[in-house]
């Protein structure tokens, strides 16, 4: 037996003892979602058990060194555990930006002292994390951004105004992009880390088309930031910025592994719309439409697999996650318009018992967001296109 | 095993390329259609492939081969797909040596060597309508003295006019549409009644029609069990889908590779026409889809050299996927080198053409999306 072996079966057996039966059970709405922080809430006690479980081996960040609250596992056993969740469909037991976005980033540019104060309280769940990124004038042009942080002394000021900051209402600490020097563009921006409780700190929910504020405008005014909580050098932010772009684009990116209640789409549809004497989905055209959408998802599984294996092992384009991005955000997309097309009429009841207050229909418009979040759709091909393919700007 | 080539895996893909790259580049096709070449590809090449080890690559090491597995084939398949190479490997050295691994070790011996020294050319006749549809065998053979009669007609058979050996299904019971009943057979070159009518397809390759009036074998051509043969030919199938997988990724990703230089040198307007972001964003999204398709073919690869269980559908995934992106690669090339895409001249079209024909060979995709819906229940 190799080590790889045994790892697996004591893993399989530890996860059989300390995964509730509940967090077996397919992702049913946002409120099963777990996201920790100061004022976690939690629908069923056994998320918070689950989590706890998982915490106490670090294993809500399995690849981070154990000293940062990580569980300190090679990529191969990282794979293995991930095959043993994915097994007994056990769920994500933190769903969190600081392990998703910040942690990868700290790890590569923090300082000692900062990843000792940060990381083991993302790894426990114990802080939520937002991110200050977009602004008002600065979408898919970023580096516009004009958020200002002056120097004063052992402190930075902070001025100014972040928008689409997700879940900022219920955030803890913010990672943001702040203006440093204006006479450059990239190079004038700088990476700052500071508690949202701040005074001068004010956040307001956007509604959305999904009927759901999932996000916010979050407004600075004279903020004070101790000079500790900069991350990697001044005016090198955008540095920071871009690498950790890379690893929301590979978290937005797994949004096309989905599959909605454990029943695949096709499964689903069947369920609903009846099946022909073949056993076939009574629907000949949304049948195709599934089934080929289904080859794209499974595809792209295996690609998510093959990316991850590549990162892990050093050998990823750096910029592939803008590829992964791209696709598996159209992909989430195209899933939902077909699963609303599954639903017909009955899913478009927007209030109704019958479909928890109008879920599927509010899901289905949230995922319209995903190909414009974190760089559009557009951006990324742009990126693949100058970065992989080495296509001319001229 | 992480989802990428293993060390080993990579100089074997390194080799291959070196290897067919320089024997048999994509003029090497050019010229065995100007010449209007009636085997349909290079006897010396076959036997070049021989002397590399490539014949062997499925054939267990005791037999003298290399013992490798679909990744291995897959490594070589693409190298011959990104050169158009007009080759027999994927229904000799693939299809051929998968079935016989499957059946009595007299057909091995029969076989193996004068496939590994590239002297005998396999062909699997499994098609009988213009659709690939296995389940759907409808040829008879029916029992007949110490053996069996065969009658019905195939198609689409690669190289079956000049094969030494021909992978035959037919049905010895059951109906059409079930898959009790169908059983393989080794049929040999030049058995009476066969008729072999070739006919040269699109992408210059050469397929036989054939026509079996009654054709007498012994009962030991019976690949695998009378009645059984379902087995041996999903087997042997998932090895040749996953290796067209391959062979189409090779295609899609040579005729992409031509695209982008492409774009790197015409200029129109004064600037490089790939500074247009009209066209970065369709090649971008070309390379996105052919990535993917790699991927789902390595995959189902190693799911098949695993004995995944869930393989066979690993499969249908990939040879999907690889016809999608594929056909897209080859789309998007010739529209992108616009008016001198459509000359004979330059070498896109037949990138063209042979992505149609290895995208519907051994199921196209809709075959493939078809089963998989089929295989999960709706």
């Amino acid at each position: 037996m190799t080590d790889l072996d045994s790892f697996r079966s004591e893993t399989r057996a530890w996860l059989e003892a300390n995964c509730p039966p509940e967090m077996r059970e397919p992702l049913r709405d946002d409120d099963d979602v777990v996201w920790g922080g100061r004022n976690a809430t939690y629908k069923h006690p056994a998320q918070k058990s689950w989590l706890d479980a998982m915490a106490s081996r670090g294993w809500t960040v399995p690849d981070w060194p154990a000293e940062y609250g990580g569980g300190g596992l090679s990529p191969g056993e990282t794979k293995v555990l991930r095959e043993e969740m994915a097994r007994i469909a056990a769920r994500n037991p933190l769903n969190s930006f600081g392990i998703s976005m910040l942690g990868p980033a700290l790890l590569k540019y923090g300082t000692e002292e900062q990843k000792l104060e940060h990381l083991p309280p993302i790894a426990r769940g114990e802080i939520r994390w937002c991110q200050g990124y977009s602004e008002p004038n600065a979408g898919s042009d970023l580096a516009a951004l004009a958020t200002r942080a002056d120097d004063a002394g052992d402190h930075f000021v902070i001025n100014g105004q972040k928008v689409w900051t997700s879940y900022a209402d219920k955030a803890d600490w913010i990672f943001c992009l702040v203006r440093t020097d204006f006479t450059t563009k990239q190079g004038g921006i700088s990476f700052l880390l500071f508690d949202m409780a701040s005074p001068g700190v004010s956040t307001k929910p956007i509604l959305l088309i999904s009927g759901y504020s999932p996000f916010c405008e979050t407004f600075f005014d004279d903020v004070r930031v101790p000079k500790k909580n900069l991350v990697g050098e001044i005016n090198k932010g955008w540095d920071v910025a871009k690498y950790l772009l890379g690893h929301e684009r590979e978290m937005i990116s797994g949004m096309g592994l989905r599959e909605g209640g454990g029943r695949t789409l096709g499964q689903a549809a069947a369920d609903r719309l009846g099946t022909d004497d073949k056993g076939r989905l009574d629907a000949p055209v949304l049948r195709s439409e599934i089934a080929l959408f289904e080859v794209r998802a499974q595809a792209f599984r295996a690609m998510s697999e093959r990316f991850i294996d590549e990162l892990k092992h050093g050998r990823a384009h750096p910029a592939q996650p803008s590829m992964m991005k791209y696709y598996g955000t159209e992909l989430n997309k195209a899933r939902h318009e077909l699963a609303m097309s599954a639903g017909g009429s009955e899913l478009l009841e927007w209030e109704s018992e019958e479909t928890s207050g109008g879920a599927p229909a509010r899901a289905w418009l949230r995922t319209k967001a995903n190909s414009i979040e974190g760089g559009t759709s557009e951006v990324q091909l742009n990126i693949v296109a100058k970065r992989i393919l080495d296509l001319p700007s001229n | 095993m992480p989802l990428f080539l293993s060390e080993e895996q990579t100089m074997l893909r390194d080799a291959a390329r070196d290897f067919v790259g320089e024997q048999a580049p994509v003029s090497h096709l050019r010229s065995l259609r100007d010449a209007d070449d009636p085997t349909g590809f290079s006897r010396d090449l076959w036997r070049s492939f021989g002397e590399m080890g490539f014949n062997g690559i499925l054939i267990p090491e005791d037999q003298g081969g290399l013992g490798l597995g679909a990744v291995a084939a897959g490594v070589v398949l693409e190298e011959v797909g990104r050169n158009l190479t007009p080759s027999p490997f994927l229904p000799t050295a693939i299809g051929a040596v998968t079935a016989l691994n499957g059946g009595a070790a007299a057909h091995r011996e029969r076989w193996f060597p004068a496939i590994l020294s590239g002297e005998a050319v396999a062909a699997l006749a499994i098609d009988e309508g213009p659709k690939h549809q296995p389940e759907r065998t409808a040829m008879r053979a029916e029992r007949s003295g110490n053996g069996f009669r065969l009658t019905g007609a195939k198609q689409f058979v690669a190289g079956g006019h000049v094969a030494d050996l021909l992978i035959v299904a037919a049905r010895t019971a059951g109906a059409p549409g079930e898959e009790d009943g169908i059983t393989l057979f080794a049929v040999e070159k030049d058995a009476a009644n066969l008729h072999a009518d070739p006919r040269r397809l699109a992408d210059s390759s050469l397929a036989a029609r054939l026509r079996f009036d009654g054709v007498e074998v012994d009962a030991d051509a019976v690949i695998g069990e009378v009645d059984g043969g379902a087995a041996t030919l999903r087997r042997m199938l998932g090895h040749v889908r996953a290796g067209a997988s391959s062979e189409l990724l090779g295609v899609g990703g040579g005729a992409m590779d031509m695209t982008v230089s492409y774009l790197k040198e015409r200029k129109q307007f004064g600037v490089r026409i790939g500074a247009f972001q009209a066209l970065q964003h369709r090649a971008a999204h070309l390379y996105s889809e052919m990535e993917v398709a790699r991927a789902a073919t390595l995959k189902a690869q190693q799911m098949l050299d695993a004995g995944d269980a869930k393989a066979d559908a690993a499969v249908s995934i990939a040879k999907a996927m690889t016809g999608m992106a594929t056909t897209l690669a080859v789309q998007e090339g010739v529209q992108m080198h616009g008016g001198i895409g459509m000359t004979d001249e330059y070498d896109i079209g037949f990138y063209m053409k042979r992505a149609r024909v290895l995208a519907e060979a051994f199921g196209d995709v809709g075959y493939h999306a078809d089963r998989l819906a089929e295989g999960a229940g709706y």
